[in-house]
């Protein structure tokens, strides 16, 4: 007997009982069930919410396998100095790097995803509906959006409270305001700011070796910059994400990719992508004029990330994976086309102001991302309301102009 | 209770539980929030409420058929702020380091909700005894969310109660912290304190349906 009739039977035989949602998710996370509706009308379509879920985790794989290297990298780097003639395969793309990020990194995603669907399991079973999908996505953005070394039972209560609070009390899957994985990333960063932030946490080992002999750190470019520190990363660094930083973000480049990915499978909304580009190009030229026209001074400390390259707050930080990957969930997004433009925009502007001007927070996309969250709902209200108040004057002015006739 | 008729019982017992004021009122939610850091403040905090809202009601109810209805909002105010002021000096000459920590919120007890609610809904319709034990109620079920709320605050924000290191010492490495265990700073935040009256709610209600809300 195939494992698809098992499990069918499987669920067959637990049909009426407490446990039925959960034995329903795994046979239908496995398998498109036989079972078809018989009445009433009904839309065949492919891309459901799985096939849709699905299409995102796909266009992480690469980002994730990139910062199971990254991460041997920068831990390897970090205790023998960089490489100077540095090469992608000789130095980045090695076994020893790749082996550092399965201890560190893979636990990670293994937590995320356990205590994740857990809790989801748990709820389905309580309220007695089906598990809903929504955590797949989450559950791989949440390794993602950390640093390397974030202890695994932190990341657990984390993930617990990010999709209870986050999510469920809200109704589910699709009824959330905020985003869940930034939900669990802000939980982890104002619990236990010290595991968030600060030069110790990007690289494997940094915190256990703090105050030793064998003391290593490695700042991020945003982190060194808030402090008027030097840092000695090339642009191509920043691009190819050879960078210290949280686990997947350093990418800009596989961001690119994925990013081009979900807009050719029209999952992500472009105009959300490209506006928030848009939105942190022009504050960081607004950052820059300032500079340039001499009213900042040298001495201040909001110079150094002031004087960054506009276009240079796109590859360094969150920010594109924040753009790509976070901006564009539907569910917590803006629904309205008009709607998706102004979110966006705000998005990009605001997080770079945070980043710039809150000493604090070395870095705002997350903080920035849940604040337009939240008022997602109402620039679609005055979207809505606008184009409503534009077509009664339509009308009038049609009616109007039947009467002079 | 043989001290007390079954009404007047309730009138204690009804807001401590199912018509509490924080959490079924939603009332009082501002102190709640600001200041449960620590669980001393909230005790002390609820207990201040305990008094001004007790002694309040009796005299207000006293009071209620002398006081003109126009302007008896003043009326309680000026009352409500008497009692505040010797709550507020009581605790500077006797808890300095507490009525610190406790800042501006005293003061801010005049502008509690619940206080002139009660005021106004019950003491100017009642004698002094209903008055009194409606007052001990509803600043019970205030104290008592607030001591819930500052219990875990405390327990899990700093790893103390009361002030004292239940979970062993964080900078020293004992207790829990051996285990790698660290203190949440998140729960010393107010939205924190926000959630935690949101569990507070959910908790309540999901154990007695009829609270809930039906829509």
């Amino acid at each position: 007997m195939s494992l698809k009739n098992k499990l069918h039977l499987l669920k067959e035989k637990y049909s009426d009982k407490k446990y039925a949602p959960a034995f329903n998710a795994l046979h239908t996370f496995l398998y498109t069930p036989n079972e078809t509706t018989h009445s009433g009308a009904h839309v065949r379509a492919v891309d459901d919410l799985k096939r849709t879920m699905n299409t995102v985790i796909t266009a992480l794989i690469p980002i994730l396998i990139f910062s199971f290297f990254n991460a041997g990298y920068q831990h390897y780097s970090a205790i023998n100095g960089f490489p100077s003639d540095f090469s992608v395969l000789e130095h980045f793309l090695t076994l020893d790097n790749f082996l550092v990020g399965l201890v560190t990194i893979l636990p990670l995603v293994v937590i995320s995803y356990g205590v994740g669907l857990g809790v989801e399991f748990l709820f389905a079973v309580i309220k007695g509906h089906e598990v809903e999908e929504g955590y797949l996505v989450t559950g791989m953005l949440v390794p993602l959006i950390i640093p390397v070394d974030t202890p695994l039972w932190m990341l657990a209560i984390a993930v617990i409270f990010g999709v209870v609070i986050g999510k469920e009390v809200f109704g589910g899957t699709g009824m959330n305001i905020l985003n869940p994985a930034l939900t669990i990333r802000a939980f982890l960063f104002f619990s236990y700011p010290t595991w968030m932030s600060g030069d110790k946490v990007w690289v494997h080992q940094a915190v256990e070796r703090a105050g030793t002999a064998d003391a290593i750190s490695g700042e991020t470019i945003l982190g060194s910059l808030a402090q008027g520190a030097d840092y000695s990363y090339s642009v191509s660094d920043m691009f190819f994400g050879f960078i210290p930083g949280s686990v997947g973000e350093t990418s800009t480049f596989l961001i690119l990719l994925g990013g081009l990915f979900l807009i050719f499978t029209k999952i992500g909304s472009w105009r959300i992508m490209l506006s928030a580009v848009i939105g942190a190009l022009v504050m960081g030229l607004i950052f820059n004029g300032v500079v340039d026209a001499g009213w900042i001074h040298s001495s201040s400390k909001f110079y150094h990330l002031m004087s960054l390259p506009y276009w240079q707050h796109l590859i360094v930080g969150g920010l594109a994976f924040g753009i790509v990957y976070m901006a564009t969930d539907p569910v917590t997004a803006a629904q309205t086309e008009k709607g998706k433009w102004y979110y966006g925009f705000l998005i990009g502007f605001i997080s770079v102001m945070i980043r710039v001007f809150n000493p604090a927070y070395p870095e705002g996309v997350f903080l920035a991302i849940l604040l337009m969250n939240v008022f997602a709902p109402t620039i679609d209200h005055y979207v809505v309301r606008g184009n409503v108040k534009r077509r009664l004057k339509r009308t009038k002015k049609s009616i109007a102009n039947l009467e002079t006739v | 209770m043989g001290l007390l008729s079954k009404k007047d019982a309730a009138l204690i017992k009804d807001p401590l539980f199912d018509n509490n004021p924080i959490t079924i009122q939603v009332l009082g939610i501002c102190s709640a929030l600001a200041i449960t850091a620590e669980l001393k403040a909230s005790i002390v905090m609820g207990l201040s409420v305990l008094f001004v809202l007790g002694m309040g009601n009796v005299v207000i109810s006293l009071m209620r058929n002398i006081i003109p209805s126009k302007i008896r909002i003043i009326v309680q105010l000026v009352v409500v702020a008497a009692l505040v002021i010797i709550v507020d000096q009581v605790l500077k000459a006797f808890a300095y380091e507490l009525s610190k920590t406790l800042s501006v919120f005293v003061g801010l007890i005049i502008t509690n909700c619940i206080i002139m609610g009660r005021f106004e809904a019950f003491a100017l319709g009642n004698g002094p005894w209903k008055a009194f034990l409606d007052g001990i109620g509803n600043a019970g079920g205030y104290a008592i969310i607030l001591v819930i709320i500052g219990f875990f605050r405390e327990l899990l924000g700093s790893g103390t109660l009361l002030g004292f290191q239940v979970l062993g010492d964080p900078i020293a490495k004992t207790g829990v912290y051996a285990l790698g265990y660290e203190n949440n700073g998140f729960m010393l935040l107010s939205p924190m304190a926000l959630i935690v009256v949101g569990l507070i709610i959910w908790v309540q209600r999901a154990r007695n349906p009829k609270l809930q809300e039906s829509h």
